[in-house]
């Protein structure tokens, strides 16, 4: 029986900056409609590791295949429609802040005229509804909102055209516990009403055992442990056990100058 | 310690700049041309550019026009060439002061925003996702800039031609007691509409400069707040550099025969 391709693959994805090597042979299958997080400590290449998918870095090196289709060296126009399936959360929101609300959730389907203004901003509403914010909420301008609320609108704009595959950039970083708690569950409501792919990377261990299927961790540009979210206890994993944990002693060093 | 090393590293630096900013100039005017075209940003910016603009080349226009006319007056009286006034000041109006003037405001005004709020989206990922939203960056804010910038500037100078005019016909009627009539013939029977036609030009140009560097400088901030700043003042500096550079060839080009 043939094995379904996965809806992403990395294979051996190499990124560094100069002279500091982020990625060293990253390797990283996430399935149709499987929720998979990331986790790892500050700096350890998990945002870098979306943006090559999604094109906003060049990896140097490796394979990743959305669906299939090559986007290690693509073209800009094989990004593009790679970049369709897409929908991003990103860390600060990165709302457009000289658009109202609902041109920012609708912005999209607008720019590759999918839709005309009418229609996106009804389109906007429903999504505003979908993440618990009122029809009035979309005629505010970004700096209007909570943390909180920028947060709810930004992760409207990821589902406004339906993605296929969505990715969360610590979703909960900067947010109260409640608020953060309010985000796990509209991201796990979303990804399934929208039947989504979902890839998330987080430090947050409250957010990553809520909303994932499995876990991966990344360390020295690698993924060293990964498998079901039930089983991260007893991974085995010295490394894995610091991080969870939160211990400061262990395998895990952090670069402290004295 | 080798002192050559530093000097060429330096220059080194400096080609490498050079490269990265004609790269971005060639790959900003490829997407001028191809679609799509988001017209309503380009009328937002020729608005932003064209319109309130107006006041601070006014403003300037109008007091270089009547210190022109005055520093030319106690210059002048030397050879009692007064009456050459009305015409230092039209083609000095037109031809230099009003482009020149008229870019370097607009630079400081137009060029820090473009790069202050570029920079601004830079930092806090907003140019990532409009990449994640299918939208070329390239396309939807420096395009529409670029645009807006070259077009709207030959405009703007035109306007601080008038005003320039007659700033010196102000101060020359009403405080040196030259006749207005014999002062406004002048003025108009030595203006050619080559001297017009080159100001326009150099408008242009100095506005595609103006919207390139602050789109250049914020496009590629980064370092948070300080690299924002950082941008704005490269931005502006830049332009600035380039305006007067450009001017002397430009004006190598129309009236070196």
């Amino acid at each position: 029986m043939n094995e379904k391709q996965p809806k992403i693959r990395m294979r051996g994805v190499k990124k560094s900056f100069g002279a500091k090597v982020v990625l060293d042979g990253f390797d990283l299958d996430v399935a149709e409609g499987e929720s998979v997080v990331v986790i790892g400590g500050s700096g350890s290449g998990k945002s870098v590791s979306i943006k090559c998918v999604l094109g906003l870095l060049k990896a140097d090196g490796g394979s990743i295949q959305v669906d299939g289709v090559e986007v290690v060296g693509a073209k800009a126009e094989t990004h593009e429609q790679v970049n369709r399936k897409f929908g991003m959360l990103f860390q600060g929101a990165a709302l457009f802040d000289s658009l109202p609300v609902w041109e920012n959730v609708s912005f999209g389907l607008l720019a590759q005229k999918r839709v005309d203004r009418k229609e996106g901003r009804e389109i906007a509403t429903a999504k505003l509804a979908q993440v618990g914010l009122a029809p009035e909420v979309g005629d505010l301008r970004p700096a209007e909102l909570s943390g909180g609320m920028q947060k709810r609108v930004a992760l409207a704009r990821a589902i406004a055209a339906d993605p296929e595959i969505i990715f969360f950039d610590e979703p909960t970083t900067g947010l109260d516990p409640i608020m953060a708690d309010v985000i796990n569950d509209l991201i796990i409501k979303i990804t399934r009403e929208v039947g989504a792919t979902a890839l998330s990377i987080t430090h947050d261990m409250v957010s990553a055992r809520k909303i994932a299927n499995r876990i991966a961790m990344l360390y020295d540009g690698r993924i060293i442990w990964a498998g079901p979210t039930a089983d991260i206890d007893t991974s085995g994993n010295a490394y894995v056990d610091q991080f969870i944990h939160g211990r400061a002693e262990g395998p895990i060093k952090m670069a402290i100058r004295k | 310690m080798n002192v050559l090393q530093p000097i060429g590293r330096v220059f080194l630096a400096f080609l490498a700049t050079v490269g990265r900013i004609s790269i971005f100039t060639l790959d900003g005017i490829s997407h001028c041309f191809r679609p799509p075209f988001y017209f309503r940003i380009i009328g937002r910016q020729m608005v932003e550019i064209g319109y309130y603009s107006l006041p601070v080349v006014g403003l300037t226009a109008i007091f270089a026009g009547m210190v022109l006319a005055l520093q030319s007056y106690t210059g002048f009286a030397r050879f009692s060439a007064e009456g050459a006034i009305a015409n230092v000041v039209v083609l000095s109006i037109t031809r230099e002061l009003g482009p020149v003037l008229a870019g370097l405001m607009v630079a400081g005004r137009i060029g820090a925003a473009m790069a202050a709020e570029l920079g601004t989206m830079r930092v806090t990922e907003q140019i990532d996702a409009l990449t994640t939203l299918s939208t070329n960056p390239m396309k939807y804010l420096v395009a529409p800039r670029l645009i807006a910038g070259f077009t709207m500037m030959p405009f703007l100078v035109l306007v601080a031609d008038v005003i320039g005019v007659f700033g010196g016909y102000i101060v020359s009627v009403y405080k040196l007691g030259f006749n207005p009539s014999i002062y406004l013939q002048n003025t108009w029977d030595f203006l050619e509409a080559h001297d017009v036609i080159s100001g326009l030009v150099k408008a242009s140009v100095f506005g595609f400069i103006v919207t390139l560097m602050g789109c250049y400088h914020g496009y590629n901030s980064k370092g948070g707040a300080e690299g924002v700043g950082a941008a704005t003042t490269n931005a502006v500096v830049s332009a600035s550099i380039l305006i007067l550079s450009f001017d002397y060839i430009l004006t190598e080009i129309f009236f070196a025969n």
